[in-house]
């Protein structure tokens, strides 16, 4: 008897629970995200950002509900999107996929439910099923960074590059950098993997360290690589050394921008932040129908002493 | 006994079992000959103690990792160990800094070395109370880690207290009478591992349970415990090598030790030591974890092969290692 009670309780009680959620989303417009899960600073940048905005938004615009998802791999993502559609009506989906070979189809199938897509960052291979595409500017992240140590070496000079893992993101920063460099007098000593990784990074350092003399400036083209960068130079006690420079926009490396350091006095933006952009603009779509249809490239600007504050966020992991 | 009527026979046979013992420090010594014509700086006083220092991490996890290997088990968790009791040594240093100051340094590595003994008891005791094979356990305990200092991180960086950074960073970059704090470290490590591996009942144990369990176990061999003990080895030295692996960049993250797995089994097994156990060999995991730092270092310093080819390099040159030490025995 007292089983029998309590599953009666329990299926009561489930069914009031369906009811409030079945009345959430009638009256409300839901915005699913799909994100990779954080692996690592930038990743966990994404995922901090996307958190902040939900909040944000459903704070602001009543009316919204906005389900952030992450993800640790490119199945587990396809798999998720599949659960995010199944249990619920999605007016908008915004996807930083893992993969852009893996995920087009499955978000073309979602797309195919009348639902709003919105891309972030790595791009589907079939850039049709978007409705609005925001990235950043990795040619820009090399070329910008490029461009600035030209000016300050005066065109002249012997640098090293560490470069990230084999991927389009590093081959676009690496040639939007070697394009600007090329044009100059600076010769680049060498160009390395250090795998977007600290360690690596310091162990690479310590070996350019050994085997080139002189060094007028380093480039890593990640911040998290940046600080094991610093960590070697300051180990050899080398002091010809005038500029390092990394990428990204690192709390860390902002804090030093904003220290007004010697030997890096500036970063550029390759913001996780960019989450927040995709979804802000998607919500505005559906709650005051600003149209934001098409493709948003965020520029990569020098990120100085003067405007470090805009790109501070002391609060975020990365 | 058999033992030593085995020396007498390989005496007899002449030099092959001496070339076979000696075959990971001949690759060593190949190495830094082949590295010195290639590029002067490679034997440099900087570069070669940079090199040693920079290996210190692998070797003191490797001489764990050999008892665990010559015990017969495997232990695949090594690497996200590092980085759990990085993180959690790092969480305990920056909350006693308020209270303790420096002291909270030593605490925090106290802690790290409690941590890592119960990480390490907790594979062993899984694969010798569980009866599941050291492969999938480790696999699982991997993940385990690498999702915890994931957790603590946020994702980012868990850096040390700004106030700690001055005070411990000798125990990476300091030196005693010219000698880098690490290598002491590891010098220590492998004196205590190779008393407790060839000179100790302990050590001899461990050895014959790898070789043959059953045969152990009918000569009143405790077997379970002879390799619970083993993997509390490798926790403890996992706590080291996190000792001496944070002040370097005085934070954790996600990717800490990752892959440092593969890195530390390799050294093992270029070192002499047997896969499937009864054999341990730690001078020789020590040159195993000498030679793949040097490679490394050599991969940078020397201009031989494009970026993108340096690991395929590095793999030929490994196997190329073992075969030669398999043709000298």
């Amino acid at each position: 008897m007292n089983s029998l009670a309590r599953t009666a309780k329990l299926s009561a009680a489930l069914a009031a629970l369906f009811a409030t959620a079945a009345a959430a989303q009638d009256d409300k417009t839901v915005i699913a995200v799909s994100i990779p899960a954080a692996t690592h600073g930038w990743t966990g940048g994404v995922v901090y950002h996307a958190e902040q905005a939900e909040q944000e938004i459903e704070a602001a615009f009543p009316d919204i509900d906005v389900v952030v998802k992450t993800s640790p791999s490119a199945t587990a993502q396809v798999s998720a999107l599949e659960d995010l559609t199944a249990s619920q009506e999605i007016a908008a989906l915004v996807i930083l996929p893992f993969t852009s070979e893996e995920l087009t189809g499955p978000v073309e199938q979602v797309k195919a439910g009348g639902t709003f897509i919105t891309v972030v960052d790595r791009g589907l291979t079939d850039p049709t099923i978007q409705d609005l595409y925001v990235a950043g500017n990795n040619i820009a992240v090399g070329a910008n960074t490029a461009s600035y140590l030209a000016d300050q070496l005066g065109g002249e000079g012997e640098i090293v590059v560490l470069r990230g893992i084999p991927t389009v993101i590093d081959d676009e920063r690496i040639q939007g950098f070697t394009d600007v460099i090329d044009d100059t007098n600076i010769k680049i000593l060498d160009i390395q993997y250090a795998n977007w990784n600290q360690d690596e990074a310091f162990s690479l350092m310590q070996d350019y360290l050994a085997k080139y003399p002189h060094i007028d400036a380093v480039w890593a083209n990640d911040d998290d690589m940046l600080l094991g960068v610093l960590e070697a130079i300051q180990q050899s006690g080398r002091t010809e050394i005038r500029y390092a420079l990394g990428g990204n926009g690192m709390r860390e490396v902002i804090e030093k921008v904003m220290a007004n350091d010697p030997v890096t006095p500036v970063s550029t933006p390759y913001p996780p932040s960019m989450i927040k952009t995709a979804i802000y603009m998607t919500a505005a779509q559906f709650h005051g129908q600003a149209p934001v249809r098409g493709t948003v490239l965020l520029d990569a600007p020098l990120i100085t002493p003067e405007n470090a504050e805009q790109f501070y966020f002391p609060d975020s992991p990365f | 006994m058999s033992i030593t009527s085995a020396q007498v026979a390989a005496r007899g046979k002449g030099w092959s079992i001496r070339w076979s013992d000696l075959g990971p420090f001949i690759a060593l010594a190949v190495i830094l000959v082949l590295g010195a014509l290639l590029n002067p700086s490679f034997l440099s006083e900087t570069n070669v103690l940079n090199v040693v220092t920079r290996s210190a991490f692998v070797a003191i996890i490797a001489i764990g990792a050999t008892f665990v290997i010559s015990s017969g088990g495997l232990d695949l968790s090594v690497g996200s160990m590092m980085a759990f009791v990085t993180g959690v040594m790092i969480m305990i240093m920056n909350a006693l800094e308020p209270s303790l100051g420096s002291g909270a340094i030593l605490v925090g590595a106290l802690a790290a070395l409690v941590v890592g003994a119960l990480c390490g008891a907790a594979n062993g005791l899984i694969v010798t109370v569980g009866r599941i094979e050291p492969f999938i356990v480790t696999l699982g305990t991997m993940g385990i880690f690498r999702a915890l200092i994931t957790f603590m991180t946020d994702g980012g960086s868990l850096p040390i207290d700004r106030g700690l950074r001055d005070a411990y960073r000798p125990v990476y970059f300091g030196s005693v009478l010219g000698v880098p704090i690490p290598i002491l470290i590891s010098l220590a490590a492998i004196l205590l591992g190779a008393f407790l591996l060839y000179r100790t009942k302990y050590g001899r144990r461990c050895a014959a349970v790898g070789a043959n369990s059953e045969v152990a176990r009918f000569s009143g061999v405790p077997v379970a415990r002879v390799q619970t003990i083993a993997y509390v080895i490798q926790g403890l030295c996992v706590a080291v090598a996190a000792i001496c692996y944070v002040p370097r960049l005085g934070a954790a993250t996600p990717t800490t030790g990752q892959l440092w797995e593969l890195q530390v089994i390799t050294a093992v097994v270029i070192g002499g030591t047997a896969l499937r156990g009864g054999k341990g060999r730690i001078w020789g995991t020590v040159a195993g974890a000498l030679i793949l730092e040097a490679i490394a270092n050599l991969m940078v310093l020397s201009d031989l092969v494009s970026e993108y080819l340096v690991a395929a390099v590095q793999g030929v040159i490994i196997i190329v290692a073992m075969l030669v030490h398999r043709f000298t025995k």
